[in-house]
C-alpha cells in the first residue's frame, strides 16, 4: 500500500532521517516505535506532508508520488491523527466530526445528515458515546480520542497513522482504542501506522514492529516471533555494537531472518 | 417469544453507555433534564430574563411609569444603536478576542453620515452606505493588524480606539455639530417610523410564529424520518404558542402607545439573521471553531486569518450601523459622538445577555438580552432621576455579576464535564 524507500531528511546540521524504508499494507498494524529523538515524529511528517522528504522515494500502491503539502496526502487516502487531538471543545460530536468539510443543502449546513451520518459512523466502529450532540470537552479521554481517530476516517483513507493515540490515558480507555485499532484493520482494512512507547499496546495490536534509532532503520520485526527484548534492546541499541553489525551485514539490511 | 425478546434487550442496551442517566420521556423527563442542565451549568438565557424580569419589577414598584407602553416603547428604540454595536461585539468575543474600538468607530461614522450629507451634499441614503462602508474599513484594519502582522487585539483596538476618536473630532471639524432634522429623510425615518394601524403589529407577530413553526416542524420532521432524536410535535407546537404569546404582548403594547416601531424591527431582522449566519453556514461554524481551539480549527484546513479578519470587519460594519441609529435617535452628532459609555454597554450587553469572555459560547440573542437589561437600568434610573455616578456604578456591579455567572457556569461546567 505504502512504502517508504531511502528515506532521508536533514535540518540543519541534524540527520533526522537517513536512509529509512517502512512498508504498510492493507490490514496490518505496523507499529512505529524508537526512543525519543529517533525520528518517528518526523517521519510520520514526512508521511503527512508537513515536511517534504531530502532524498528517497514514496510509493503509494506501487506508484511513487510525492507528498510536498498536507493536501496532497490526504488526496492519496492518508489520514493522521495527532497526539494532541486537535477537537475543538466547544463543539459537539457532530461539529468536530465535520469540522472543515461540513455537508451543505443549498449552501446551509444539513445538521440531519451530518448527524445520521455520524451515528453510522460511530455505530460501525462500535464506539460508544453519550450523545453525538454534547460538546467533546464532555467526553472522556478515550473518547475524545475514539472521536479524533474517527474524524479521520471520514475521508475515507487507505492508511491511517496514528500518533501515540494512547498516551494520557487510562486502561479501561487504551483498551477501548486499541479495539478501534483492530476493527479499523480487521472491518475496514485499513493499513494503520502507530506510534508508541508503550510496549504492551504494541504487542496487542502491531502485526509488525519497525525500530527506529538515530534516524535510521534499526530492524523490523514480526510480532509473532519477536519478544519485547529484542524490541526494546533495538530502540535503546543494547544490541547495536561492532558484534550485531556484523552479523546485520552477512544476514541483510533488515535485521529478519 | 420471550427468548427473542431477552436477547434484543441486551444488544439494543449495549449501544448505551449503563453510567448515562437516561433521558424520560414528558413533562417529568424534561424538568429533570432541564434540572441537570442548569446545575451542569448550561444555564443559558436563564439567568439574564429572571434578571430582566427583577429589574423591571424593582423599577415598576418605585414608579409605576417605568412599564408604561410609552415608555416602553421608547426603550425599544434606545436598544438599538447600543444593540447593534453588542451584536458585532458577539462575532469577536466568540473567537474569545475583544475590540475596544466600536465605540470611537460608531462615533466617526456617526460623524460621517452627518459630514456627508450636510456638509458635501450626499443624499442621506449614500451618507449612510459612505458611514457603513467606512466603518467596514476600519474593522478590515483592525483584522488585518490582529491576523497578519500578529498583534494582540487588545492593543489593536485600543489604538483603534484613540484614533478613531481623532477621526471624528475632525470629520466633524470646526463646526462641531450638525443636526439631521430634515423630517422626511431617510436618517430620521429609520428611528422615528410608527407603523400606526394596529393589525401590522399583530400581523408581525403572527407571522413569525408561524414562520417558526413552520421551520421547527420541518426541522423535527426531517430528524425524524432520519432516525435521529428530534423533538416532539408537542414541544414544537409548546414552543411555537409561547412565542406567539410573548410576540403578541409585545404588540399590544406597541398598540397602546404609537404602534409598532421600525427601528427594533430592523434591529430584530440583523439579530434573526446573525443568530442564522453563525448557527446554519459554515462560516459560523468556523467563527466557533476558531474560538474554541485555534489549532483543531486550523488542521480542519480552516483559514483562521481570514475568520479572524471578517469577525473584525463585522464588528466595525455593525459599530457604523450602531452610529446611524445614534445619529438618527438623537437628530444629530455632536462632538461628544456616541458617547463614553457605549463601548462598555455593548460589551456589558453582549456578556450579560451570555457571550462568554472566553470564546466559543455565545449567541447572537444575547444582544438582544443583554441590551435590554443594560438599556432598562439606564432608562429606569434616569425615570428616577437617579444621578450618573450611581448609574455608571449600578451598571458596573450588573457587569461584574454578569462576568461572575459566566465564569462560575464555565467552572461547573468543567466541574460536570462540560466545558
Amino acid at each position: 500500500m505504502l512504502a517508504l524507500r531511502g528515506i532521508s531528511k536533514r535540518f540543519g546540521a541534524v540527520q533526522a532521517l537517513a536512509d529509512v524504508d517502512l512498508e504498510v499494507h492493507a490490514g496490518e498494524v505496523v507499529a512505529l516505535v524508537g526512543d525519543n529523538g529517533a525520528g518517528k515524529s518526523t517521519l510520520v511528517k514526512t508521511i503527512a506532508g508537513v515536511e517534504t522528504i531530502d532524498s528517497g522515494v514514496i510509493e503509494w500502491q506501487g506508484r511513487p508520488v510525492s507528498i510536498g503539502k498536507p493536501h496532497d496526502a490526504t488526496n492519496l487516502g492518508i489520514a493522521t491523527v495527532y497526539q494532541d487531538l486537535a477537537l475543538a471543545d466547544n463543539l459537539d460530536v457532530v461539529g468536530n466530526l465535520f469540522l472543515g468539510r461540513e455537508i451543505r443543502r443549498f449552501g446551509l449546513l444539513d445538521e440531519v445528515e451530518m448527524e445520521r451520518r455520524s451515528r453510522e459512523l460511530l455505530d460501525t466502529l462500535s464506539i460508544k458515546i453519550p450523545s453525538v450532540r454534547i460538546p467533546v470537552a464532555s467526553l472522556s479521554g478515550g473518547q475524545r480520542q475514539t472521536v479524533a481517530i474517527s474524524r479521520s476516517l471520514l475521508g475515507d483513507p487507505k492508511v491511517v497513522i496514528l500518533d501515540e493515540p494512547t498516551a494520557a490515558l487510562g486502561v479501561e480507555q487504551t483498551a477501548q482504542v486499541l479495539d478501534l485499532v483492530e476493527r479499523l484493520r480487521d472491518e475496514r482494512g485499513l493499513g494503520v501506522i502507530l506510534i508508541s512507547h508503550n510496549m504492551a499496546d504494541v504487542g496487542a495490536v502491531a502485526d509488525k514492529v519497525a525500530v527506529l534509532r538515530l534516524g535510521r532503520n534499526n530492524g523490523t520485526f514480526g510480532m509473532r516471533d519477536t519478544t519485547q527484548e529484542q524490541i526494546i534492546s533495538a530502540i535503546t541499541g543494547a544490541s547495536d555494537n561492532a558484534v550485531t553489525r556484523r552479523a546485520a551485514r552477512q544476514t541483510g539490511p533488515e535485521g529478519e531472518k | 417469544m420471550s427468548d427473542t425478546d431477552q436477547t434484543a434487550a441486551p444488544a439494543a442496551a449495549a449501544q448505551v453507555d449503563p453510567r448515562l442517566i437516561l433521558a424520560e420521556g414528558g413533562v417529568r423527563g424534561y424538568l429533570r433534564e432541564f434540572w441537570r442542565r442548569v446545575r451542569g451549568g448550561e444555564l443559558g438565557s436563564i439567568p439574564v430574563v429572571v434578571g430582566l424580569i427583577v429589574i423591571w419589577a424593582i423599577f415598576q414598584s418605585l414608579n409605576s411609569g417605568f412599564l408604561s407602553p410609552s415608555y416602553l416603547t421608547e426603550l425599544s428604540i434606545n436598544i438599538v444603536a447600543t444593540g447593534m454595536l453588542a451584536l458585532g461585539i458577539v462575532f469577536v468575543l466568540l473567537l474569545g478576542e475583544i475590540d475596544l474600538s466600536i465605540g470611537s468607530v460608531s462615533s466617526a461614522c456617526a460623524a460621517i453620515v452627518a459630514v456627508a450629507n450636510q456638509t458635501w451634499g450626499l443624499s442621506e441614503g449614500l451618507s449612510i452606505l459612505l458611514a457603513v462602508a467606512a466603518g467596514l474599513a476600519m474593522g478590515l484594519i483592525h483584522g488585518f493588524f490582529f491576523a497578519k502582522i500578529g498583534v494582540p487585539a487588545f492593543i489593536v483596538t485600543l489604538a483603534g480606539l484613540l484614533g478613531w476618536l481623532g477621526v471624528s473630532l475632525w470629520v466633524l471639524g470646526k463646526t462641531g455639530s450638525y443636526n439631521l432634522t430634515n423630517s422626511n429623510g431617510l436618517i430620521d425615518l429609520l428611528t422615528n417610523t410608527y407603523f400606526e394601524e394596529l393589525f401590522w403589529g399583530y400581523l408581525v407577530a403572527i407571522v413569525v410564529a408561524v414562520v417558526y413553526f413552520v421551520i421547527s416542524l420541518r426541522g423535527s420532521l426531517a430528524r425524524r424520518r432520519a432516525g435521529i432524536p428530534a423533538r416532539s410535535v408537542t414541544e414544537v407546537i409548546i414552543r411555537s404558542a409561547v412565542l406567539a404569546v410573548v410576540l403578541l404582548a409585545v404588540a399590544v403594547v406597541f398598540n397602546q402607545a404609537r404602534g409598532l416601531p421600525l427601528a427594533p424591527l430592523i434591529f430584530l431582522a440583523f439579530i434573526l439573521i446573525a443568530g442564522f449566519v453563525l448557527n446554519h453556514t459554515s462560516y459560523g461554524r468556523k467563527v466557533f471553531a476558531v474560538g474554541g481551539s485555534i489549532e483543531a480549527a486550523r488542521r480542519a484546513g480552516i483559514n483562521v486569518a481570514a475568520v479572524r479578519i471578517s469577525v473584525f470587519a463585522i464588528s466595525g460594519t455593525m459599530a457604523a450601523i450602531g452610529g446611524v441609529f445614534y445619529a438618527s435617535v438623537n437628530r444629530g452628532v455632536t462632538q461628544s459622538g456616541t458617547g463614553q459609555q457605549i463601548l462598555m454597554y455593548a460589551i456589558a450587553a453582549a456578556v450579560i445577555g451570555g457571550t462568554s469572555l472566553f470564546g466559543g459560547r455565545g449567541s447572537a440573542f444575547s444582544a438582544l438580552l443583554g441590551v435590554l437589561v443594560i438599556q432598562s437600568i439606564a432608562a429606569g434610573m434616569n425615570l428616577l432621576g437617579i444621578t450618573n455616578y450611581a448609574q455608571y456604578m449600578v451598571t458596573g456591579i450588573v457587569l461584574l455579576a454578569a462576568v461572575v455567572i459566566d465564569s462560575v457556569s464555565r467552572r461547573s461546567q468543567k466541574a460536570s464535564g462540560r466545558a
